[in-house]
């Protein structure tokens, strides 16, 4: 095992987990009505995993994979407690921290059982710390279910439209995925015949093509559907309108982005040939690249076109997130240097935009106007009464959009130009699911904040919209000027993350360099 | 310029100016006109600065992301030099008839800087990615601006304006991917010179195959819109008329030079060989541009919608410079034609953003004075109450007229003199477009100044003394440029040698 790199100051990333799970413990043994200490506890712990990233990410700038921990765990099995990290471990750990602290400021109102709120929301966090830095394939799953199941609760008790329905379909498409992924995995262990369930012994356990051909798909589904992969992304926008907002914000920015993950490090990492070509073609589908090549582009175009009619202002946030997912899949399934860094910059950057969104549908506007229907909103005119929350939406929807400037663009254009190299056609429809991307965000920006519409065009909307609305609060404002401030730097100086990412993109791709 | 980084200071200023201005409430103007005073002195400052053969210098570098050919990298010759006056000019005058915005200020100027910024982003980068920031970036002040302070159809305006130019945009985004995938480069200077040899086709068909004509159209499609070229122009009418006057001045004066500018830049070095393959589609559609633009004028009721068209046919003269000089290997005497062709079209740039900015100037002064009207038939005889403010007026409607004397001719002309041994067909056509503009400008005057005076105009105000003093340097400078067009001429013509003598065709 030392062959995959030596401890140093990077180690302290493991630190991540470990917070988050002390913080869930402790916010669970919080007396009750101490929502305000829970509260700060809260943004202590996410806190503290934010500054221990950051931590990592600058002491690992240069650096290969390190080893953070190594320690038997069922060694009758194999099974180490493994934790590395590459650059795309370090990137995307580093997206949680922020994930994790805009989680908490614009969750700073819940009231309702406020410490068990936090807890399963630092759970969820630290599951997802562990996912991202296990290199252990039992581990990882491991961490996987963890971070599974405290979503549930997060939106089937603090949720809002059709809750229940919405976290039971999450649960059981995430259920569904992880299935497949356990099957493909135990497979893999078997055929290997190994005994170690160590990601880089398995990838170097030379597995047949003919098994390595069944196993990819099975575990690349298995973990696109967390990723919002057409047609399998049916649980995305109702989970997401259906989560508070906090848990929308994780959904959309780091637990899908757990899916992605795992089809990059597990399926594609163990199963490489499982993307060569069948030997013959239909319609130009000549292996399974090819197919989720496609999958990815209709999810681009799909979500983008379905995003462009929606009522609900959450839906519209919802389905660009299956749209922008889909770049994250398209630039995988390039398999060159250019298309998979931008895979990981899109993680990183959607990440990010889409926790800013939905912070604003979700927490600054649905907590003043209790509508989210873009038809009574547009009576409200919010731009005049909300201008932070217009504002804050029209620079995230620029980010969203893609505009030059912001973190977006760099990723979509390394995955356009990906893409290009690999199959032109997937570019040229890509590039229609970006113009379209445009138009939704631009029509949910016009209706839901610079409508023209006269005054108390609704009956509904008499009643609501002649009070004040409150006045926006401070976690309100550090969390949009945080989200915002990173996407520029990012999209202003993409090295900040390229330096990074290129190197353990380089290495993956070489094959057996998991 | 012992190495103070002119370029980037002067791209920055507009952006601090933007910050201050957005917290500065009442005072948001004062702020905006030290800011955009204090730029144009910076881009006179540049002028001065260039380097006497007429290529590109004052060039500031440093490392981006070099992996995605992104480099910061700024440079201006004289045509980019000239654009950051005109665009400071502009934007001056703009902040200048600015006095009436009562409604959130702050914001207003704030995004009118941001805009200025843009502008000048734009004119000085010579890298793909930095150049499509500030294209961008320019664009969402516009929309905001006419948005929010704009006419009572200024949603539909906002709208349409902006989904033109994001589509244009799209296209030209695309078409430089392709370039990168082939080059690897995002650098206009290198790509440049890739072009003149010829590598740059070579590259293309080697690595996507023979789609370098369509990359051509697709980055003529991104310009064409921004300028605009007819048909794709329907934007630009409702987007003149329901922005406020200021911010017209900006759009016409200033922005649309910018698509101009990018065929002089990008388009014309870049793609050459292609723009001269469907030259003659593209001189029908200049003159398309030219005498629609003309003739729509003619039918308007709205001072606004008159100007914006005039605006339309005065840019379609300098589409027809670009297109007709786009001539494979020409001879000594074609050369001194194009040269023509291209200076003209550098000084009608110049003019036109000139002239037309004044003009919707003059209308927001009337609108002032009439609680908003703007049609051609509601004034009436207002010289007699208001003989200053028709005065100026009118020597801003002959130079737009192309009056020899003011500021318009001298462009128009260099651009007919080098266009008719070019292209005689088209530039025969297209005097047809300077006709129709001098009866729409002539019944204007006629309408506006002269005729029966109504009642209720009796005691129009005429200028009062800070207009003048705002409006004079405007005026004095249509005159100096009529009289004395070697003012620019001396500057840019090493440019365009220089500039003619890179590309290929």
């Amino acid at each position: 095992m030392s062959s995959i790199g030596t401890p140093n100051s990077v180690s302290l990333l493991a630190w991540t987990i470990y917070l988050s799970f002390a913080g869930a413990l402790v916010q669970a043994l919080l007396p009750k009505g101490k929502a305000s200490l829970s509260r700060w506890l809260a943004l202590a712990f996410a806190g503290g995993g934010l500054a221990l990233a950051v931590q990592g990410f600058i002491a690992g700038m240069g650096q290969g994979r390190t080893v953070l921990v190594d320690l038997p765990w069922v060694p009758s099995m194999g099974v180490h407690f493994l934790l590395a990290a590459d650059g795309i471990s370090r990137v995307l750990v580093l997206l949680t921290g922020l994930a994790a602290v805009a989680g908490v400021l614009f969750s700073w109102n819940i009231e309702l059982r406020t410490n068990e709120f936090f807890a399963f929301f630092l759970a969820l966090i630290g599951g997802v710390y562990g996912v991202f830095l296990s290199y252990d394939l039992f581990l990882l799953f491991v961490f996987y279910e963890i971070a599974i199941v405290p979503k549930y609760f997060l939106i089937a008790i603090w949720g809002s439209t059709r809750r229940e329905y919405g976290a039971m379909k999450l649960a059981l498409y995430s259920f569904a995925g992880s299935a497949m992924v356990l099957i493909g995995l135990l497979a893999a262990y078997a055929t290997a015949g190994s005994h170690s369930t160590g990601l880089i012994d398995l990838a170097h356990a030379n597995l047949p093509v003919s098994f390595q051909m069944w196993c990819f798909p099975l575990v690349f589904v298995g973990f696109a559907i967390l990723a919002g992969m057409w047609p399998f992304h049916t649980w995305a926008p109702t989970g997401h309108v259906a989560a508070p907002t906090a848990a929308s914000m994780l959904l959309a920015g780091v637990v899908m982005k757990l899916g992605a993950y795992g089809c990059l490090r597990v399926a594609m990492g163990l199963f490489p040939h499982g993307m060569d070509p069948w030997g013959f073609a239909f319609a130009g589908i000549g292996s399974w690249r090819d197919v989720f090549a496609v999958l990815a582009v209709i999810g681009i175009v799909y979500g983008a076109l379905v995003a462009l009619v929606q009522t609900d202002f959450k839906f519209v946030i919802g389905y660009s997130s299956v749209s922008h997912m889909g770049f994250v899949l398209l630039g995988l399934m390039t398999l060159n240097q250019i298309g998979v860094t931008g895979a990981v910059m899109q993680m990183f950057s959607h990440g990010i935009i889409a926790g800013l969104l939905f912070a604003i549908v979700g927490r600054i506007v649905y907590e003043r106007t209790h509508t989210r229907q873009l038809a009574d909103l547009e009576a409200m005119h919010l731009a005049k009464r909300l201008p932070f929350a217009a504002w804050a939406f029209v620079i995230a929807g620029m980010a969203s959009m893609g505009l030059p400037g912001f973190s977006g663009f760099v990723a979509e254009l390394q995955v356009l130009i990906g893409s290009w190299k690999a199959n032109p056609w997937w570019t040229a429809a890509a590039g229609i699911g970006i113009v379209v991307g445009v138009a939704y965000t631009w029509r949910a920006m016009q209706k839901a904040f610079f409508s023209d519409a006269p005054h108390h065009a609704h009956p509904h909307e008499a009643a609501e919209g002649n009070h004040a609305l409150a006045a926006i609060t401070w976690p309100e404002v550090t969390g949009v000027v945080m989200l915002t401030a990173v996407s520029l730097a990012v999209g202003l100086y993409p090295r900040i993350l390229l330096d990074t990412i290129e190197p353990a993109v380089r290495a993956l791709l070489a094959g057996g360099g998991q | 310029m012992n190495g103070i980084p002119v370029l980037t200071l002067i791209t920055v200023l507009p952006i601090v100016g933007a910050a201050i201005a957005l917290v500065a409430g009442k005072h948001a103007r004062a702020v905006a006109l030290i800011t955009t005073l204090v730029a144009l002195a910076l881009a006179l400052v540049i002028w001065t600065q260039l380097p006497a053969d007429g290529s590109i210098g004052l060039i500031e570098k440093a490392a981006w992301a070099p992996s995605l050919g992104i480099e910061y990298k700024l440079g201006v010759d004289g045509l980019g030099a000239l654009m950051l006056i005109l665009s400071a000019i502009v934007a001056l005058m703009s902040v200048d008839a600015a006095h009436r915005v009562h409604r959130q200020p702050g914001l207003y100027f704030g995004l009118v800087l941001l805009l200025e910024a843009g502008l000048f982003g734009s004119f000085t980068a010579l890298n793909f990615f930095h150049w499509f920031l500030f294209w961008e970036l320019s664009l969402i002040p516009a929309f905001f601006l006419i948005k929010l302070w704009g006419g009572s159809k200024r949603g539909p305006a906002a709208t349409q304006f902006f989904v033109y130019t994001m589509a244009g945009s799209v296209a030209l985004l695309l078409a430089f991917l392709a370039v990168f995938l082939s080059t690897g480069s995002m650098d206009f200077i290198g790509l440049a010179q890739m072009a003149s040899t010829g590598a740059l086709e070579q590259a293309v068909t080697a690595h996507l195959g023979p789609i370098t004509l369509w990359l051509a159209i697709g980055v003529l499609a991104g310009f064409a819109v921004k300028v605009p070229i007819a048909p794709f122009h329907t934007w630009l009418p409702a987007a003149y008329a329901e922005a406020p006057s200021p911010v017209t001045m900006l759009l016409t004066g200033a922005m649309s030079k910018m698509g101009v500018y990018g065929l002089l830049r990008i388009a014309l070095p870049l793609f050459g060989a292609q723009i001269a393959q469907i030259r003659t589609p593209l001189l029908v559609l200049a003159v398309l541009t030219i005498v629609m633009g003309a003739w729509a004028a003619v039918v308007q009721k709205d001072l606004k919608r008159t100007f914006a068209y005039f605006s339309v046919n005065h840019l379609g003269y300098c589409l027809l410079g670009i297109f007709a000089l786009a001539v494979p290997a020409a001879g000594a005497a074609q050369m001194a034609s194009q040269q023509a062709a291209l200076n003209g079209v550098i000084l009608q740039m110049f003019n036109h953003g000139l002239t037309a900015a004044a003009l919707f100037w003059f209308v927001s002064i009337l609108q002032a004075r009439s609680e908003g009207e703007r049609g051609i038939d509601a004034f009436g005889g207002l010289r007699k109450p208001a003989p200053v403010l028709c005065g100026l007026m009118g020597i801003a409607l002959f130079s737009s007229l192309g009056l020899p004397g003011l500021n318009g001719f001298v462009g128009e002309f260099l651009i007919f003199r080098g266009v008719f041994p070019l292209a005689w067909v088209a530039a025969t056509v297209s005097i047809l477009g300077l006709l129709i503009t001098a009866t729409v400008i002539l019944t204007v005057i006629q309408k506006v100044f002269n005729g029966p005076l109504p009642q209720k105009w009796a005691t129009f105000p005429d200028l009062h003394h800070g207009e003048r003093m705002a409006l004079a340097p405007v005026i004095g400078l249509m005159l100096l440029l009529g009289l004395l067009p070697q003012l620019i001429v001396d500057t840019v013509n090493p440019t365009v040698v220089n500039l003619l003598a890179h590309w290929r065709f």
